[in-house]
């Protein structure tokens, strides 16, 4: 989230869209009620289905899986040809008046530099004209053919309402009532929030899906603002914690990158990564990355860490492709290229597309430990359950370990929130049997690694013998100790670098990455928490709800990464002069001399207004409405349709899928066309169950104990389905039978002439666990990735259904 | 910034709750079933009511997990019919229950998805009680609560006759009657039911019975400006008003919302049996015999097995009291 869950009770308009946040998020929203409640905000709701979101909201529309882009552009045209734009925040926050370079261009669905052989894009193309003193060339007045302004209003050009209903399904005149409603949150005193969750991830293109939203939102000056911005709902109670310390096979903790196999040394390293300004006078804070990168490694490698060695750069593992995602990782699974796969919360069996492969891919296994507080299908994966997991275990010659972990209710540590918000908690029950925490079994892990890295040698030792490890019982580090390392300390004097002045002595907690420094004498695990457990102590514990001006910000509650920050880019709250555009809804102002107000700035405290920019991240100092380089599959995001549609891309009818979207060769032959599975299926989460888990416990079971599909009145006619009834659903890859839910909330829709049918598919049920035995979606669903993040494609597939007599018996 | 919470290591240093005194108990009861003359009250309590605001409401059936684990039931894990309501009914062992009902509302051409959390209403004429010949099985406080005590309860099924809204069930297992007791247990210490607590949406709300008419007519107002110009409450009258109540959308179509009853009345022919229940009662119960009867009701919810004492045992002394090895675990 740019915001957080309790600003969005600020809010003058909420649009879920692309996800479903009263049904996967009921805690978090509360505070749209309580927005819709006193504030009289209006809710919008953009599906397939109508929703237990839509259910309670304002204003509903239906579209068709994986069309999100071509609506979302439709909205941005609206929006440009009806002056719903907020002028000055776009012409001074945005980029909208860049020059972009004469060689760019788009057509036929595909920006310039398409290689179809490699499948991958030369985007040299994709960025600005720069000028002879380095800088970009910019035309204030947003006329110039060039600018990015109308460069964007030629792009979203073919995105016209006839367009976007074509293409979406979603009625002509429902369409432009949510433009009038959006349009409406250009004023400089109405807001808007965009609250969207795995139903724009979970798509071949689901960064642009996102991208599409930020755009509008920029657009409408809608970023930055109390009761706006870009709301991410994260599905697990710390899943942001999980990218925040870089549990991603490219990412190092605070959003750093693991090296490439092509940056040989530390200096081509960083060299791509210290961005400088491209617009004069700007902070680009990137530019500070080698303060971040080497608090880092003496975090790592302590004393192993010298100026002399570049800080054991030589440690960091180097990528030889852009990451070892999950696709990639079963991908070579399945190739026979894995003996050993460690599962540490982690279901896959249930979560990664095409199950089939995931059962085939596991079995080549020598040796899979699954660290679960559960026991799981991945860890059962070779049992055979019938139907339900119809496997010979005799054929499996893969050794499983079962390491039984605490759950979340068991551990003292820190949550990280949607918000950002570093929430400490305390155990509220002791764990059962011979369950242990997580740190305890690497701890294990690693201290017997060691050891025999000791005892052998072997041929890198000195990453793992010289590894940070000196933790008062050694055998399982303490939250604290870990939560401390990661704020980070002070390993010699830090001194002011104007001033000279002692910030921090050697020893100290660190009380902000202002404090970091590249010299070697501060060390820290993770930059962007910095600033969470103090001198001062541990400020993730705090518990002080009050709430100056009833902001909705609560900076005495917990900790927020970055600095405490509950509103990023709150700078673009106010005017180029520093008045807030709307005055009910200070965060920060500019005083003269500084900025000051409820809110951590999001700039330099002392950075005039007129002159620095509210991007303090970007080169530019400005948003990036056209994001250069940046993604892999264009600077705009164009409608492109999933890699399994009823209908060709209206832009390019030979475009399949996303054309720099992640799919390996060996699964084309396994991609279905709509002749053979002519129905939309998309997966979804159900509020009585959280994912896989709470079909194991006997009252979320009894709420929702068995697996169906939902699908219309219309369809359930035409394949003569009854409700209640048994179906067989099939596709491309998988089979599976459930209940049927006849519903009036999924209505066919018309696009390119041809009705379109939705099979809803939910994903809480599998072969273990108290709840009736089913199937997840991923029994049917492509293994094929978004293009920038690899995220599976789960919310746009063909399959097929029809009446299915009995249960089918193994 | 030294407002900073200690920071308590294990669940053993957690704040223990307190209990907070009894408001209410058995001197309350203003009327008992089969028993005549029951003497008024020396007090007479403020009336409660649980406020159910179905435009909130976002079917996430919190409520009914919470009672659950709450009323320590055990629902049984049935299978999926076609619909989201699960179980498919009230059971005896499921006390309240969300109600999906699709409706496309003719006036706008608009699908609606009403969700409708059902249980019992605590009617201010209780048809139950009135209904029901076992002395002592079902009484009434004078906040309102209609509260079963199954000690005393004979398994007959005529609470369910009498209902006007089909509520109570009787366990086939051990021939008792069940229903919400509207947390009668959590109220009497000073907490709201179960599911308020539990509703993340704040659409259940518990109060006094004024203070929720007011919260009512603020959330009727700002349904109106959505367009729902029927917005209302529903606190019918012809069971004198009940002590749950709901704000409806379409408050003149009561009918939309799962069957809801337009105007719920108790049966007259649970109103010809008061005449049998008066003997019933003069026979079977002494005021006396009142607290003893009513004990049950008050010691519930707080009963401790061993298992529990185990558990207890385990948090805070770090060992297990049966580990004959006395170490540490």
């Amino acid at each position: 989230m740019t915001n957080a869950w309790t600003d969005i009770k600020n809010t003058d308009l909420v649009v879920v869209m692309g996800g479903n946040a009263a049904e996967a998020h009921p805690c978090g929203f509360k505070w749209v009620t309580e927005a819709k409640a006193h504030r009289g905000a209006r809710l919008i709701v953009v599906d397939p289905r109508y929703t237990r979101t839509a259910s309670v909201s304002d204003y509903y529309a239906p579209i068709r899986p994986g069309t999100d882009i071509a609506f979302l552009m439709g909205v941005i045209r609206w929006c440009m040809d009806n002056d719903k734009v907020q002028w000055e925040y776009v012409r001074n926050f945005t980029n909208a008046s860049l020059l972009v370079r004469e060689d760019f261009g788009w057509s036929d669905g595909l920006f310039t530099g398409y290689d179809e052989e490699k499948r991958d894009f030369d985007k040299s193309s994709w960025d600005y004209q720069i000028g002879d003193d380095g800088f970009a060339l910019t035309d204030p007045t947003l006329q110039d053919p060039r600018c990015v302004w109308q460069l964007l209003r030629q792009h979203v050009d073919v995105y016209t309402p006839e367009f976007v209903e074509n293409v979406t399904g979603t009625p002509r005149d429902k369409f432009l009532t949510i433009c009038e409603m959006i349009g409406e949150c250009s004023a400089p005193d109405k807001v808007m929030t965009s609250m969207y969750a795995l139903g724009w991830t979970q798509h071949s293109k689901g960064a642009q899906n996102i991208r599409g939203m930020a755009m509008l939102q920029l657009i409408l000056g809608n970023i930055g603002m109390r009761g706006g911005g870009m709301n991410a709902l994260r599905g697990h109670s710390n899943i942001q914690g999980l990218t925040d310390i870089g549990l991603m096979s490219n990412l190092i903790p605070g959003y750093l990158n693991i090296p490439t196999e092509k940056e040989v040394d530390w200096q081509t390293y960083l060299s791509t990564r210290e961005f400088r300004p491209i617009r004069p006078g700007q902070t680009s804070y990137w530019q500070n990355y080698s303060k971040f990168m080497v608090s880092f490694m003496k975090a790592m490698w302590g004393d192993a860490a010298t100026a002399e060695n570049n800080w054991a750069y030589e440690y960091l593992p180097k990528l030889d492709v852009p990451a070892y995602d999950i696709l990639r990782m079963f991908e070579l699974m399945d190739q026979g290229r894995v003996n050993l796969y460690f599962c540490q919360g982690f279901n896959p069996m249930l979560s990664i597309p095409n199950r089939e492969k995931i059962t085939r891919s596991l079995s080549k296994l020598k040796m899979l430990v699954v660290m679960d507080p559960l026991s799981t299908e991945t860890s059962h994966f070779w049992q055979n359950h019938g139907v339900h997991n119809d496997v010979d275990p005799s054929a499996i010659q893969t050794e499983v370990l079962e390491l039984p972990t605490t759950c979340f209710a068991e551990d003292e540590g820190a949550l990280v929130n949607s918000g950002r918000w570093l929430q400490w908690h305390w155990p509220g029950a002791t764990p059962p049997g011979e369950a242990k925490h997580d740190t305890w079994i690497m701890a294990q892990i690693f201290l017997r690694v060691r050891e025999l890295y000791q005892r052998e040698g072997g041929a890198f030792p000195d990453p793992i013998l010289n590894l940070t490890w000196n933790y008062a019982d050694p055998e399982e580090p303490l939250p604290e100790e870990l939560a401390k390392e990661m704020n980070g300390r002070a390993l010699g004097d830090v001194t002011d670098p104007t001033s000279g002045a002692v910030v921090a002595q050697a020893g100290q907690q660190l009380s902000g990455f202002g404090q970091l420094r590249d010299d070697g004498s501060t060390m820290a695990g993770c930059w962007i928490y910095a600033g969470s457990w103090t001198e001062d102590g541990n400020m993730m514990a705090r518990r002080d709800n009050s709430d100056p001006g009833d902001a909705g910000l609560f900076l005495n509650w917990a900790f927020a990464w970055p600095a405490n920050r509950r509103i990023l880019y709150n700078r673009a709250s106010a005017d180029l002069q520093g008045k807030p555009w709307d005055p009910d809804r200070l965060l920060i102002a500019w005083n003269g001399e500084k900025w000051e107000g409820y809110d951590v700035p999001d700039i330099a405290p002392t950075a005039k207004p007129t002159e620095v920019g509210p991007f303090i991240m970007n080169q530019e100092g400005v948003s990036r409405l056209f994001t250069r380089g940046m993604m892999r599959d264009g600077p705009f995001p164009t409608h492109m349709e999933p890699f399994e549609t009823p209908m060709a891309n209206v832009l390019n009818p030979r475009m399949r899928g996303n054309p720099v979207g992640r799919v390996f060769e060996s699964d084309v032959a396994n991609l279905a066309t709509s002749d053979e599975f002519p129905f939309v299926a998309t997966s979804y989460r159900l509020t009585e169950h959280f994912h896989y888990w709470t079909k194991h416990n006997p009252v979320n079971a009894a709420l929702q104990p068995e697996f169906f599909v939902e699908i219309s009145e219309e369809l359930a006619a035409e394949r003569g389905i009854a409700r209640g009834s048994r179906v067989r659903v099939w596709g491309k890859r998988g089979e599976v039978w459930a209940k049927a839910v006849v519903t009036k909330r999924i209505k066919p829709m018309v696009c390119g002439g041809k009705p379109v049918h939705v099979v809803g598919i939910p994903l809480h049920w599998g072969f273990m666990g108290a709840a009736k035995k089913g199937w997840g979606p991923n029994s049917l669903t492509p293994f094929v990735g978004d293009a920038n993040t690899d995220t599976p494609e789960f919310k746009a597939f063909l399959v097929n259904i029809e009446p299915a007599a009995e249960e089918p018996v193994a | 910034m030294k407002d900073i919470a200690t920071a308590p290591t294990t669940a053993v240093s957690n704040p223990p709750v307190q209990p907070t005194e009894a408001y209410f108990d058995a001197r309350d009861v203003v009327r008992i079933s089969a028993t005549r003359d029951v003497p008024r009250p020396e007090r007479q309590l403020e009336p409660v009511a649980k406020l159910i605001d179905v435009s909130k409401c976002i079917g996430c059936k919190a409520c009914q997990s919470a009672c659950v684990e709450w009323n320590d039931t055990h629902p049984e894990i049935g299978e999926n019919v076609g619909v989201y309501e699960n179980p498919h009914d009230l059971t005896p062992d499921m006390f309240t229950l969300m109600r999906f009902s699709e409706w496309e509302n003719p006036a706008t051409n608009e699908l609606e998805w009403l969700i409708r959390k059902d249980g019992c209403m605590h009617c201010e004429d209780p048809g139950c009680l009135k209904a029901c010949p076992a002395p002592g099985a079902i009484v009434q406080y004078s906040n309102g609560i209609v509260d079963f005590i199954h000690e005393n309860c004979i398994g007959c099924g005529y609470c369910v006759t009498g209902c006007p809204f089909d509520i109570p069930r009787i366990s086939e297992v051990n021939h008792k009657s069940y229903k919400c007791t509207l947390c009668s247990d959590r109220v009497a210490v000073g907490q709201g039911p179960a599911c308020a607590k539990a509703c993340p949406t704040q659409a259940i709300v518990f109060g006094t019975k004024e203070d929720m008419k007011v919260h009512a007519a603020e959330r009727i107002e700002d349904l109106k400006s959505r367009g729902y110009e029927n917005a209302g409450l529903y606190d019918p009258q012809g069971v004198g008003g009940t002590h749950v109540i709901y704000v409806l959308h379409h408050a003149d179509k009561p009918g939309v919302y799962a069957d809801l009853e337009e105007n719920p009345r108790i049966s007259p022919i649970v109103e010809g049996w008061k005449g049998v229940t008066k003997t019933a009662g003069l026979a079977a119960i002494g005021l006396a015999a009142l607290g003893a009867t009513l004990h049950g009701l008050f010691s519930r919810g707080n009963e401790v097995d061993d298992h529990d004492t185990q558990a207890a045992d385990v948090l805070v002394k770090g060992r297990d009291p049966d580990d004959t090895h006395g170490g540490q675990v």
